[in-house]
């Protein structure tokens, strides 16, 4: 179970290398564009009384560079074609470094596809002592029945999400307390290997250094939900170019993720289809006459078509905008459907509270909050991302949600469970710390 | 049917946007900042440094180089604002501001930053007559030289010369005579010239024998001698010769000690004043005692 980690600790200890040094890179790769922010940390931060800093504990940083390009070679959120991503990646990270001024050596990489899979984990462990040490947490941490993920998956994340001491459940940190039975519940998140390895050797090959990997449902949840939806329980819908990623959250912790390989860009394929019209076009009427509830009115509204096929009849063409919206509409509502039956297999019907946040770019179609109401249930609002320092207004839209909660979870990392420590019985052979044990167990 | 004219420009072929590996990398390394700094300072520093090194290796480079410092060197220094055309010498008598011009070789005009105005003020204060110097170069090329010059206080005698003193015991000059210097106090014997300040004191407070009064002179190098006309002296002691000198005075106030028939006033022993008669005046003195005492001469 450990070697299984031991790349994610190594990434844990870029990233501690990064912060030191004060600039890191945070890099989404979407299947629409790739999105690039410089942050730097100026370890200015400093906690209250009540262990909250002030703006929420974002003072810590700020982003000096950001920079898009569009996507090339990214398709359902995973890499299709290398070089063209590269070249896609060392625009948006140069861009981003000539505004940011200094050069970044390290990033943290988000993304959306790769089949993401949630596991619920549980485990349970007898306290040696009367109290709980932190062996006593790394070892219900191993403890834990790891199911058979398959071969070719890659633990993306592994979080402690609750711990309970004999019959108290819902501890955040069992650490000093006195009980006999530690148990844990834990999510972890699976995605393809090969996924991993491509982005891997994509970062490589602009010579920076990968300092952390996280799932772009996730990193969207962060920024989009507010605190207190966090708390009680919500799920954050981060509708993106080319897959449609689902996080729930409860008590802070993200509990379940999954993504739906289908987004905008099938919408602009639909109506690219439907009209006969270039891709651009396709996009550009969608940007700006998209919607998915027609009206009378919208029978009047004449979209006028060009094109340059010569066929003069074929490049005079108009259409009204309610021909555009029966087109989105169907497309919309199957990526909704298919993200109820995500929400559904998770069980979030049984959650307190059924909040959803509707967030990435598609979800700027108008009249979408009402079309998703309908389907996913009454709750529904349209999410922005959290505001960070020096964020630049170009990249305050929803579709820089996963963005933004990747700043936020660079300079707030949450517990994953190769930053706890690790049991004594998996250290390997003559550790200090095993002789140690030794000796206090035989004197 | 296709148009005639060019296409729009939403069908023109964009290039690649992105950078190639080698703008990449270049750009990364000219925001590194220790590459940036080194390119700011260092290559711009590197080259200065090789470009004179080179330009220094030629021997004649070299010496142009260190002739044309010369010689503007010395065009500023001898522009007229800067040269010194004449010397003024004030509050020295003539004898003394002409050995001061003998002993001061200047080559009028000269520069002035080729006067070494500390040196000639050493080299004057060298001489015995003066007692302060203060040299300038003032406004309009005027070497200004101010002298002080010592006041004889007392006159030497050593060895059959005669030296003027000032009153701290400095050497002003040789005199020729003692004619020459008549309101000048002599005194005499070895070490004198080292006391001259008490002798000054001594000579102040023997102010009511002033016309009796010959000179002082020095007794081993110790004590002083006070000499009177008619060949007598008074013998002062090492220590508080002063009060020793108005003592002897108010006796001779007194008694009119000093108008006898005495050889000398020894006040070298506080406690027990000593009278040295002459001898004649000792016979009459021992002829007198035997008459009070009754006694056949």
């Amino acid at each position: 179970m450990i070697e299984l980690y031991e790349s994610q600790r190594a990434m844990r200890n870029m990233r501690k290398a990064a912060m030191q040094r004060g600039v890191v890179a945070i890099l989404d790769v979407g299947s629409s564009k790739i999105a690039c922010l410089v942050l730097r940390f100026d370890g200015s931060e400093k906690m209250g009384d009540d262990g909250v800093g002030s703006l929420a504990g974002q003072s810590g940083f700020r982003v000096i560079g950001a920079a898009t390009t569009r996507s090339r070679g990214v398709k359902f959120g995973e890499i299709a074609a290398m070089g063209e991503t590269e070249r896609a990646i060392r625009t948006a990270v140069q861009a981003a470094q000539k505004m940011a001024g200094i050069r970044v050596d390290h990033v943290i990489v988000c993304f959306s596809g790769a089949e993401p899979r949630s596991y619920g984990l549980a485990g349970q462990v007898e306290v040696e002592s009367t109290v709980v040490t932190e062996q006593d947490v790394a070892r219900v941490l191993s403890a834990c029945d790891v199911p058979d993920f398959g071969h070719g998956r890659e633990v993306l994340h592994a979080q402690p999400v609750n711990f309970a001491l004999d019959h108290r459940s819902g501890l955040n940190d069992p650490r000093g307390q006195i009980g006999q039975v530690l148990a844990t519940d834990m999510h972890m998140l699976t995605v393809n290997a090969q996924a991993i390895q491509n982005i891997a050797h994509c970062v490589k090959r602009c010579d920076l250094e990968l300092a952390g990997l996280a799932s772009s449902a996730y990193a969207s949840g962060i920024a989009a939900l507010v605190e207190d939806e966090q708390e009680l329980g919500a799920a954050c819908i981060d509708m993106g170019g080319g897959a449609t990623g689902v996080s729930i959250f409860m008590k802070k912790h993200m509990i379940y993720a999954d993504a739906v390989q289908m987004g905008g860009n099938h919408v602009t394929g639909d109506i690219s289809m439907g009209l006969q019209i270039p891709m651009a076009m396709a996009e550009r009427i969608k940007t700006f006459y998209g919607g998915v509830v027609a009206t009378g009115m919208d029978d009047r509204e004449m979209i006028e078509i060009s094109g340059d096929t010569g066929d003069w009849h074929h490049d005079r063409r108009q259409v009204s905008r309610a021909e555009l919206i029966g087109i989105m509409r169907p497309r919309v509502e199957e990526i909704l459907e298919e993200v109820r039956a995500c929400l559904d297999a998770a069980g979030f019907d049984h959650m307190p509270s059924q909040q959803i946040v509707l967030t990435g770019a598609a979800s700027q179609i108008p009249g979408l909050d009402g079309l998703a109401s309908r389907i996913l249930g009454s709750q529904v609002r349209l999410g922005r991302p959290l505001r960070v320092h020096g964020l630049p207004q170009a990249a305050t839209g929803p579709g820089f949600a996963s963005a933004v909660g990747m700043c936020l979870f660079a300079a707030h990392p949450q517990d994953e469970w190769w930053d706890f420590e690790i049991p004594v019985e998996k250290y390997p052979a003559r550790s200090l710390r095993r002789a140690v044990k030794w000796f206090r167990d035989n004197w | 049917m296709q148009p005639m004219t060019e296409p729009p420009a939403s069908q023109v072929h964009r290039p690649d946007p992105a950078p190639s590996r080698l703008t990449y990398r270049i750009e990364r390394l000219m925001l590194t900042p220790l590459f940036r700094l080194a390119l700011r300072v260092g290559l711009p520093a590197l080259i200065g440094f090789g470009a004179t090194s080179w330009y220094f290796s030629y021997e004649d480079h070299r010496t142009a180089v260190v002739d044309g410092i010369a010689a503007l060197r010395n065009q500023v220094e001898t522009r007229p604002e800067f040269m010194v055309n004449l010397m003024a010498i004030d509050g020295a008598s003539s004898g003394v501001a002409e050995d001061i011009r003998e002993i001061l070789p200047i080559d009028f005009p000269v520069s002035s930053f080729d006067l070494d105005l500390d040196h000639m003020r050493e080299t004057i204060s060298g001489l015995d007559a003066v007692r302060k110097v203060q040299l300038r170069i003032r406004q309009g090329g005027v070497l200004q030289i101010d002298v002080t010059e010592r006041v004889p206080a007392v006159l030497w005698r050593e060895g059959g010369e005669l030296e003027l003193l000032d009153r701290l015991g400095a050497r002003v000059g040789p005199a020729l005579s003692r004619a020459e210097y008549p309101q000048l106090p002599v005194v005499a014997g070895k070490g004198a010239d080292a006391h001259v300040p008490e002798a000054v004191a001594l000579i102040a407070a023997a102010a009511p024998l002033s016309g009796r009064l010959r000179g002082l002179e020095r007794i081993g190098e110790r004590r002083w001698d006070v000499v009177l006309d008619r060949g007598q002296r008074i013998l002062l002691p090492e220590k508080d010769a002063v009060r020793a000198l108005e003592r002897a005075i108010a006796m001779d106030q007194a008694v009119d000690m000093l108008a006898r028939d005495i050889a000398a006033v020894d006040l070298r022993l506080p406690q027990r004043p000593t009278l040295r008669l002459n001898g004649e005046a000792i016979g009459e003195y021992w002829r007198i005692k035997a008459m009070e005492t009754g006694e056949n001469q």
